[in-house]
């Protein structure tokens, strides 16, 4: 087997998933999420056999298939991975099977069709992460939007309707503005070489930063809003508390840990190396906009009485780590923002698995509810415990590892004033704040209210879905370099060409060391600002 | 600094860190099926005192090197590589990390071992000693790293274990003496110091973002080899980064501003105060800035701030001292004012003086809170002062090691707190200025006086405790490690003896080298006269003695003077007992209006408000206007198909247009 089937197996697995499903007939339930979760079990398998086969010191783009699709239009099924994207598609084969396993009880309506959901959601999601030609990144970004609706929608809370459209509709207008920007993209660009229509993205990547910057600006623009909707960046962040709050357990752990990284994950891919002068130009608003997220999320956190809610707005701020690391375009940014997007997958998905959990035990989320729960299920409060350490971004853990990289090179990176940095910075104080005093709420003190009494802890299943990500959160906190070296080829090229494209555009931009210098040292001194 | 790895050199340091992270491990997972105090026990104890030995061995095998080769670094694997950036997991082994390792493993196993019989019975046993050794584990940390990175894993480290330990009964009140009056649990005061601590932390890591602007590296060593030539003295960044540096010290050690947690802290189980708010974590901040010695010498103007925040501290947390009526509130204010002293060394040079302190303190200060703890223990979980007395006879030896600890923190020669004390008095008078020393002096006299007010209400006059009380003497795991304590707070002062005195000041020799490249930095020496240095250690004896005489003449039989004085300035005592109401300012002027902010402003009123106001008042707009175009949709089939023939003309108009044009 190549490698490139290799990852097309990856892709293909959960769809046959979702099909070998549909085609089960009249089975029983146990049979229908046996075989789901042996899919996206395999699915994880063969992502890491990927993992095994990917070479972190070679450039661009490796497994790439290509087959014709639409002709005409030189359109192409056209995939293939850098480390980046490795990464991504880590974490969503392996979330996958995790949040199916961790729904395993509490789904009761319409099984088959859940599974059928989930997995249709991964194939698109991992379809997103793997796409190299806009189009086919188009369609998979658009489709997975119908599973995800169907899971809130069906599966969801009492006002699952009115959130399932909210999300639908906010992440629409920003994909309909990134269509046209796309078909308009395929046109020009090619034109500035005299070549005519494509979607194909390694072409894009030579003319797009050729485009006069006003015509990047508007494309940028298109681009951008549509990822930062799916971020989501402060002020586009209102759809998510309410998604959050009404999706099931599942939907939200696949939600935070995978969703909102495809809008990350737009920036990289498309909107920093297509449009170079224009996200120069942009740099001080989408990092600004990044700055007032982490604190602003924090605090609107901190007051929240539900503890899914206090949650999602904790990933408003997180997320903003990861767009400051995005823009503040240094190596140690660029990679802590990468990191960052799979921290932020583990740890907030693992909380919305343990608030699922309670949520199964107790049927409420409200912080006032509980207390004390710490001397009634103690397995519970210890793994609640790890996870928020994780979240707060305490060194030894995951989230530091990430959140330090950020900020150590945004307050370096020439684009940005250091208050950036600084002001951030404060974003852990108030981390440490929310969560500490939800925990102190719900899991510590005397017991006194009597519905808590006779809460059981954690079953083997239960305890099974947690062990993974805790590992992991404390692999990473204690040898990050495992994933650091997956990314760090490709962050760098990405960097360097950003400041290639832009060495002439801007006087305060780094000087380009010239085509093929591929590790340019950092300068050591500080940048005049 | 690399030298050829031997075993002791290798593999020991790495065995040292190692130990207690096992511990905890093993106690953390296994020890609720354990289901025994003297397995958990055993574990935890042994694995700080097998740290301690190796501490020794490493020691030894320091003192037969040639000075100049007594550090080494040992690598262990590259932890954070990205960009610049490198930092490695890495342990240095130098003269003054030997001597934090020595103090850590030394006293933390004593501790341990207190513990043993401390926390009998107690349903979380287990936990308690996996959270004490996963503290040990990152103070080691936290001492032998070899660049700042790995120190702050330590740094937050240590702030967690402070936060779980804290929290330990996180089911009982506690009283804070002052705000919130009587409203407090134990988990408020964990969230208080991790929080505050938080602050300071942020400090640390900003300095670090400056730091690898400035010099690409975190390694200590190559900072502080580049520092001299990349810092000219007193520029505005090293003057930044040095401040921001002991803005996280201010966290960590207790100073003004931010020592508020520490008195709230005391709410953690007594053993905990000694080890981690006593003689070891709190520390911290004066370990860092006197391991970033170099860099603070290049900026004069935080060596001040250092010595005047330092000295400030010291005098302000003595006077609350004074009418604190918790035991353990008194020692509280008493490490935040011993702690000031350390840091007031340090601001005017005396690195080596700080660092005596440190390690006296950390004798005298353990001894005094695992006394404390066994004369709580005793009364049934009593800490007020005033519903004590007479233990003298219930509890001798308890009573005789109190006594060494209280005359050693008193200043009296020749114990330990004298020596450490007055090296820090002569630098603040030779290298500082009057002032500071004249507060340091005054600061004496109030040490002795709070330390024997507080002696002769526990240990004199007549019981003030409930008749169904029945105090004991300590059982022996407690008692002995009490004794050794006191043979250290009585003989750990002639480690420092002043040359004054004819002594050789063998560990102002042995950190010398540590100190080297700084001192060389510093303007020199003053060396007042030989005669000054006499009389002022006379007067700080003089003041100290005055001091216990007092206090044990008011307490034991003039009561009436004290509560007439009590009285007449009752607005002076409310004042000092309330802690000059820096939490009531803080909570009026920072936390309550973030909240209310957060609340009404931010959620309510932008949140829900502007931004989900306006994506609603969209959708319901667009609700409106589709009610409108649904009037198009009249249902006949005629009307369609034209809508439909005139879409298929336009549609490959412009197909036809646009793929030939």
């Amino acid at each position: 087997m190549t490698v490139e089937s290799l990852l097309i197996l990856v892709l293909a697995l959960p769809a046959a998933g979702a099909l070998s499903v549909l085609l089960l007939g009249r089975s029983s339930v146990a049979v229908v999420k046996g075989v789901g979760l042996a899919f996206s079990l395999a699915a994880f398998a063969a992502s890491l056999a990927v993992a095994f086969a990917f070479d972190p010191s070679a450039a661009g783009f490796q497994m790439v298939s290509r087959y014709p699709w639409v002709d005409t239009l030189a359109i192409s099924f056209h995939v293939g991975i850098d480390g980046m994207s490795l990464l991504l598609i880590l974490l969503t084969t392996f979330m996958t099977p995790i949040a199916l396993l961790a729904s395993w009880n509490s789904i009761e309506k319409r099984v088959k069709e859940y599974v059928i959901m989930m997995l249709l959601l991964e194939a698109g999601i991992l379809g997103v992460f793997t796409a190299l030609d806009i189009f086919l990144f188009y369609i998979f970004w658009e489709a997975m939007l119908i599973p995800m609706y169907f899971i809130i929608g069906i599966w969801g809370g009492s006002n699952r309707v009115y959130a399932a459209v909210k999300f639908f509709l906010y992440t629409m207008t920003g994909s309909l503005l990134m269509l046209v920007a796309i078909i308009w993209l395929g046109y020009q660009g090619p034109l500035q070489v005299g070549q005519s229509f494509t979607t194909d993205l390694v072409k894009l990547y030579e003319v797009g930063p050729l485009l006069p910057a006003q015509v990047q600006l508007w494309m940028f623009l298109a681009f951008t809003l549509s990822f930062a909707i799916k971020v989501p960046l402060f002020p586009l962040h209102t759809w998510l508390p309410d998604a959050h709050v009404e999706a099931p357990t599942a939907g939200s752990v696949m939600l935070a840990a995978v969703l909102l990284k495809m809008g990350t994950y737009g920036f990289l891919r498309f909107s920093v190396p297509l449009f170079p002068a224009a996200t120069l130009a942009c740099i001080p608003w989408l990092s600004a906009l990044a700055v007032i997220g982490i604190v602003y999320g924090a605090l609107v956190s901190m007051v929240q009485t539900d503890i899914k809610k206090l949650v999602a707005y904790s990933s408003v701020s997180h997320l903003g780590f990861v767009v400051l690391g995005i823009f503040a375009l240094t190596e140690e940014s660029v990679q802590g923002g990468v990191l960052q997007m799979v921290n932020h997958g583990l740890s907030t998905g693992a909380l919305f698995l343990l608030v699922g959990m309670m949520y199964e035990r107790r049927h409420t989320r409200e912080i006032a509810e509980f207390g004390g729960l710490a001397r009634v299920v103690p397995v519970l409060a210890v793994f609640f415990m790890i996870v928020s350490l994780s979240s707060i971004g305490l060194p030894g853990l995951n989230g530091f590892v990430g959140e330090f990289l950020i900020l150590v090179g945004a307050y370096a990176s020439p684009y940005l004033s250091v208050w950036f940095a600084i002001i951030s910075s404060t974003g852990i104080i108030f981390a440490a704040i929310y969560l500490l005093w939800m925990y102190q709420r719900v899991f510590l003190g005397e017991n006194l209210n009597p519905k808590n009494g006779s809460l059981k802890d954690l079953s083997t299943r239960e305890v099974f879905v947690l062990v993974p990500v805790v590992f992991l959160i404390v692999w990473i906190g204690v040898f990050p370099g495992t994933f650091l070296k997956l990314s760090g080829r490709s962050t760098q090229e990405l960097v360097n060409a950003f400041r290639r494209a832009t060495s002439g555009v801007s006087a305060d931009a780094v000087p380009s060391s010239g085509v093929g210098a591929e590790s340019a040292p950092r300068p050591l001194t500080p940048p005049v600002r | 600094m690399n030298e050829p790895a031997d075993t002791v050199g290798s593999l020991y340091p790495t065995l040292i860190v190692l130990l207690p992270l096992l511990g905890f491990l093993v106690n953390g997972l296994a020890g609720r099926k354990l289901a025994s105090e003297t397995v958990s026990g055993i574990i935890g104890s042994g694995a700080v005192g097998i740290s301690f030995l190796l501490s020794l061995l490493v020691l030894v095998d320091l003192t037969g090197r040639p000075a100049e080769s007594r550090a080494y670094t040992v690598t262990l694997f590259e932890w954070i590589a990205a960009g610049g950036l490198a930092v490695n997991a890495a342990f240095q082994v130098d003269q003054l990390s030997v001597m934090m390792m020595l103090i850590i493993t030394g006293v933390g196993f004593l501790i341990h071992v207190y513990s043993i019989g401390y926390m009998h019975g107690d349903p979380a046993f287990w936990r308690f000693f996996a959270y004490l050794n996963l503290f040990i584990f990152m103070m080691l940390v936290l001492v032998m790293a070899d660049n700042f990175l790995l120190m702050f894993l330590g740094w937050e480290g240590v702030g967690l274990c402070s936060y779980l330990l804290i929290g330990f009964w996180h089911t009982r009140k506690f009283d804070t003496g002052g705000y919130p009056r009587g409203a407090a649990t134990t988990p408020d005061a964990a969230r208080k110091a991790f929080v505050v601590n938080r602050i300071g932390d942020v400090g640390f890591l900003v300095a670090m973002f400056m730091l690898f602007d400035a010099t690409g590296t975190l390694d200590f060593g190559d900072v502080f080899t580049q520092a001299p030539a990349r810092f000219t003295s007193g520029e505005p960044l090293i003057v930044a980064i040095t401040l921001l540096l002991f803005l996280g010290a201010t966290g960590k050690s207790a100073q003004i501003p931010l020592y508020i947690w520490l008195p709230d802290a005391m709410a953690g189980p007594t053993p905990v105060s000694a080890l981690i708010h006593a003689a070891t974590m709190v520390t911290a901040g004066i370990y860092m800035v006197a391991r970033c010695s170099v860099l603070f010498v290049l900026a004069p103007v935080t060596m001040e701030v250092v010595a005047i925040v330092g000295i400030a501290t010291a005098f302000f947390a003595a006077t609350m001292g004074l009418v604190q009526t918790d035991i353990k509130k008194i020692l509280a204010y008493s490490t935040v004012s011993q702690l000031g002293y350390m840091f007031a060394g340090l601001g005017v040079g005396a690195f080596t003086a700080g660092l005596f302190h440190v390690m006296t303190h950390a004798f005298f200060k353990a001894l005094l809170f695992l006394g404390a703890g066994a004369v709580i223990h005793a009364l049934h979980d009593e800490q007020d002062v005033t519903k004590m007395g007479g233990l003298k006879k219930f509890m001798p030896g308890t009573y005789r090691t109190q006594l060494i600890a209280a005359l050693a923190i008193a200043g009296v020669p020749p114990l330990a707190g004298f020596f450490s004390k007055d090296e820090i008095l002569w630098k603040t008078f030779s290298e500082g200025s009057v002032v500071i020393w004249g507060l340091g002096w005054l600061t004496a006299g109030l040490t002795a006086f709070y330390m024997f007010r507080m002696m002769t209400l526990v240990f004199e006059g007549e019981p003030r405790f409930g008749h169904d009380k029945h105090p004991h003497e300590a059982p022996a795991t407690m008692l002995i490690p009490l004794v050794v304590l006191a043979v250290l707070s009585a003989a750990g002062g002639f480690l420092g003896i002043p040359h004054a005195l004819g002594g050789g000041n063998i560990l102002e020799t042995w950190l010398e080298p540590v100190f080297e490249r700084s001192s060389r930095i510093l303007p020199p020496s003053t060396h007042g006269s030989l005669a000054t240095e006499y009389v002022l250690m006379a007067l700080s004896v003089g003041i100290g003695l005055a001091g216990v005489i007092l206090a044990r003449k008011l307490y034991v039989s003039r009561r009436d003077v004290v509560d007439r004085f009590a009285t007449r300035f009752s607005s002076l005592y409310a004042l000092l007992f309330n802690k000059y109401y820096i939490d009531e300012v803080l909570d009026a002027v920072v936390v309550r209006p973030v909240k209310v902010g957060s609340q009404r402003l931010l959620w309510k009123w932008i949140d829900a408000g502007i931004i989900d106001g306006t994506v609603n008042g969209c959708a319901h707009a667009l609700t409106a206007l589709s009610t409108v175009a649904r009037k198009i949709q009249t249902g006949n089939v005629s009307n369609y198909g034209l809508a439909i023939l005139i879409g298929i003309s336009l549609l490959l108009g412009f197909i036809i247009a646009g793929w030939n044009g």
